[in-house]
């Protein structure tokens, strides 16, 4: 009897470790999704800025009421009259900052959300607050839906969604494209609408790109030959060019897999059709049922005895 | 005592609730509520060490993916009661529930701490929030899930009480209602406990009847957000160290949770066992610790196999921190369960006790390195826990200790030693034990 309870058992723990290996075949099996080069984004050529970040000035006077920000203060700052972010925050979507290197190597370096083709925050959001919109390809966030788990700041892999930490009713915060704000009204994200050198560039990605490689094409002397954004993580919607290679300043080495391609494939083969939970569940109500009769008839044998 | 108390397999235990330990841990339960007041008042950020880069500290990785395992108890035990039909382990299994269902309930009070804006967590019933692409989401739903099935599972400890006290609370509300009490009101207070009693009898048989289901489901449950616990990180392949980041994740996390419910289920009794002055379950706990090092066996093949097929081999031998936590893990792990392959240390409390703890110490680890230690989220971030996120995970722990104090006192949930001596055929021991002195 014992043997035939184990042997199930073990049947079982297979059936549900084959369940969960199945993710790696299926891999190779399934091709990259199509990247949709009519999506909305920005190209930002480090080369260009002069950085006198009129860009983080716009997207806080445009975004201050709509996102939740607040002007940041200085330590040094008595008077109270400077927004003096030192890097992304609840309070700031945008930042601009130095890298200075060896041999009179500089560049300023914009950061802001990437606008991910297949975003890690989108894939992990419980409860759909954060959204990818199918035209535009903007990734947005609604506080409204936000329970405030912060999973999508363990996701992203540029840390780009910031909390605020010190709030009470906190949010995440990061760029929208002026979705709600500068791009309803006037057609332009704040920063790519004010930047007086050019230095961003608001536009379809398809054309961004074009743009990129004819730039790199022209100038080669000036720029890295590496268009980042275009291939990292499956590809972003905001893309960059400099003049420095791009880990120093701070934007990160990655695969050209999306992150959310790989976890979604094993959560979708494990929960395929939700096949698997329910038969694990018939599987188990048929083996108590079976050992709870073996055990009343062996309560009753015991009893005549 | 009475004499149909003898006969049932739980017993509840008699002495005094309001002992030295109690207080003890109402202090610290009491200092964890301060600073959880405090973290809803003032915010997050004022209370606790968590910042952009490291979003999740000890309460998810502590209270949420550590303390779920260690709340395993009950699916360890309904695994072996149920599916593998070993109805003598039967004795173990409402403490082990018990446990589990404090444990879950409270990782889901503590993620209401740590989440910024729990007013929002009705979109979990919402269907057009819902995101199937989002382990957290799946994650979330069982463990609410699994609650309420513990908590049914638990109603045949209720029900016992029902049908068998004198329901003197129930005798007392009525006297309340009629202060001056007649005749009447005493023939009142009779049927009424009358009908009570044969309204649990007759829902008694009728709930153990479908109660199979229920624990089916128990298991389905656990089975499910286990292995999603370990999916979570499964998004995080540039920030997750190469020696914890792999598809593997959910089997691991699996099998992990599952000898470390057999470990707690060990630790608890003898603590119990020892605490309470009861008679060590040695026949029951030998059976548990056969089990663990089988399981163990094939998470340790997994997860070396893993490295190996990745050729992340050299990182173990690196010696940074991350070699060294990954060295740790793999050492108490494989060192508890070598010591439970010889089947001499089964049978001595001592040896169980500190292989299981070298278990449950090595799992968690293992959780831990994989939510927060091998967590890289670049340069520049630093995290520790502030003293008062500790008090808070601490507070919250101190709870459950409470409350498991508390109801072993009121419901009977540990295992009847009369009983549980007839099912094992062992000898009984010349000292009586000091136990279920009515």
């Amino acid at each position: 009897m014992r043997t035939t309870s184990r042997r199930q058992f073990l049947k079982l723990l297979g059936a549900t470790g084959a369940g969960l290996l199945a993710g790696r075949p299926c891999a190779a099996a399934q091709g990259k999704r199509a990247v949709n080069n009519d999506e909305l984004g920005m190209l930002y050529d480090a080369t260009r800025c002069v950085g006198c970040k009129a860009c983080m000035a716009a997207c806080k006077r445009v975004n201050r009421d709509s996102g939740g920000l607040a002007y940041e203060r200085a330590p040094f700052d008595q008077d109270k009259l400077w927004d003096a972010p030192a890097d992304l925050s609840g309070n700031t979507r945008t930042l601009i900052k130095l890298y200075k290197g060896p041999q009179n190597h500089w560049s300023y370096i914009k950061y802001s959300c990437m606008h991910c083709q297949e975003p890690s925050c989108v894939s992990v959001c419980p409860v759909s607050a954060m959204t990818k919109d199918k035209a535009t390809g903007i990734v947005d966030y609604d506080k409204n839906k936000c329970i405030g788990c912060r999973y999508c700041q363990i996701a992203c892999p540029f840390s780009i969604p910031r909390f605020q930490w010190e709030r009470k009713a906190p949010q995440i915060v990061k760029c929208d494209l002026c979705r709600n704000t500068n791009l309803r009204g006037k057609g332009i994200p704040a920063c790519a609408e004010v930047c007086p050198v050019g230095a961003i560039t608001f536009g379809r990605r398809g054309d961004l790109l074009r743009d990129a490689r004819g730039r790199i094409d022209a100038n080669g002397s000036r720029y890295v030959n590496y268009i980042y954004g275009e291939h990292e993580v499956g590809g972003t919607n905001h893309l960059y060019l400099a003049g420095v290679s791009f880990p120093r300043l701070g934007l990160p080495r990655l695969p050209a897999e999306a992150p959310a391609e790989f976890s979604e494939r094993i959560q979708h083969t494990i929960y395929k059709g939700f096949i698997a939970p329910v038969a694990l569940y018939g599987m188990l109500c048929v083996i108590a049922l079976r050992n709870r009769k073996k055990r009343e008839s062996k309560g009753i044998q015991e009893e005549e005895e | 005592m009475k004499e149909h108390e003898h006969s049932k397999e739980f017993v509840r235990v008699h002495s005094p609730i309001l002992t030295k330990p109690f207080y003890f841990f109402l202090a610290l339960s009491l200092v964890g509520v301060y600073f959880i007041i405090l973290r809803f008042v003032k915010g997050i950020g004022a209370v606790s060490n968590l910042s952009d880069g490291y979003p999740w500290g000890i309460w998810i990785a502590y209270d949420v993916a550590t303390g779920t395992a260690i709340a395993c108890g009950g699916y360890a035990v309904a695994i072996l009661v149920y599916i593998r039909n070993r109805w003598q382990y039967h004795p173990l299994i409402r403490s082990a529930i018990l446990t589990s269902l404090f444990g879950y309930c409270l990782a889901g009070f503590s993620v209401m701490v740590d989440i910024g804006r729990p007013w929002n967590a009705y979109g979990f019933f919402m269907p057009s929030r819902w995101q199937p692409n989002s382990a957290m989401f799946e994650v979330a739903l069982c463990i609410m899930g699994y609650c309420v099935v513990q908590i049914i599972e638990f109603f045949p400890s209720l029900l016992c009480v029902l049908e068998h006290s004198k329901l003197k609370w129930l005798q007392k509300a009525i006297y309340h209602f009629h202060p001056r009490h007649t005749p009447q009101d005493e023939a009142l207070v009779r049927t009424t406990v009358e009908w009570v009693h044969s309204a649990t009898a007759w829902f008694h048989p009728k709930f153990n009847n479908i109660l199979i289901f229920i624990v089916a489901l128990g298991l389905v449950l656990p089975t499910m957000h286990q292995s999603s616990l370990g999916s979570l990180m499964l998004i995080a392949p540039t920030k997750l160290h190469p020696l914890w980041h792999t598809g593997f994740l959910p089997l691991l996390f699996l099998i992990n949770c599952m000898y470390m419910g057999y470990a707690i289920v060990i630790l608890e009794s003898l603590v119990s066992s020892y605490l309470l002055k009861r008679e060590y379950e040695v026949d029951e706990l030998s059976g548990l610790a056969h089990i663990i090092p089988w399981l163990a066996a094939v998470w340790l093949s997994v997860r070396l196999g893993d490295l190996i097929q990745r050729d992340q081999v050299a990182l173990i031998f690196k010696g940074d921190k991350y070699s060294l936590f990954f060295l740790l893990e793999f050492l108490l792990l494989a060192g508890g369960s070598l010591l439970l392959f010889d089947s001499k240390r089964w049978r001595s409390p001592r040896w169980l006790f500190a292989t299981a703890a070298m278990m449950l110490l090595g799992g968690a680890l293992y959780r831990f390195n994989v939510y927060l230690i091998g967590f890289i989220p670049g340069t520049g971030w630093r995290y520790f826990p502030s003293f008062a996120e500790l008090m808070i995970s601490v507070g919250i722990v101190s709870i459950e200790i409470l409350g498991y104090q508390v109801l072993i006192k009121f419901l009977p949930v540990l295992p009847n030693p009369h009983m549980h001596r007839d099912i094992a055929h062992v000898k009984p021991p010349k000292a009586a034990p000091a136990v279920a002195r009515a």
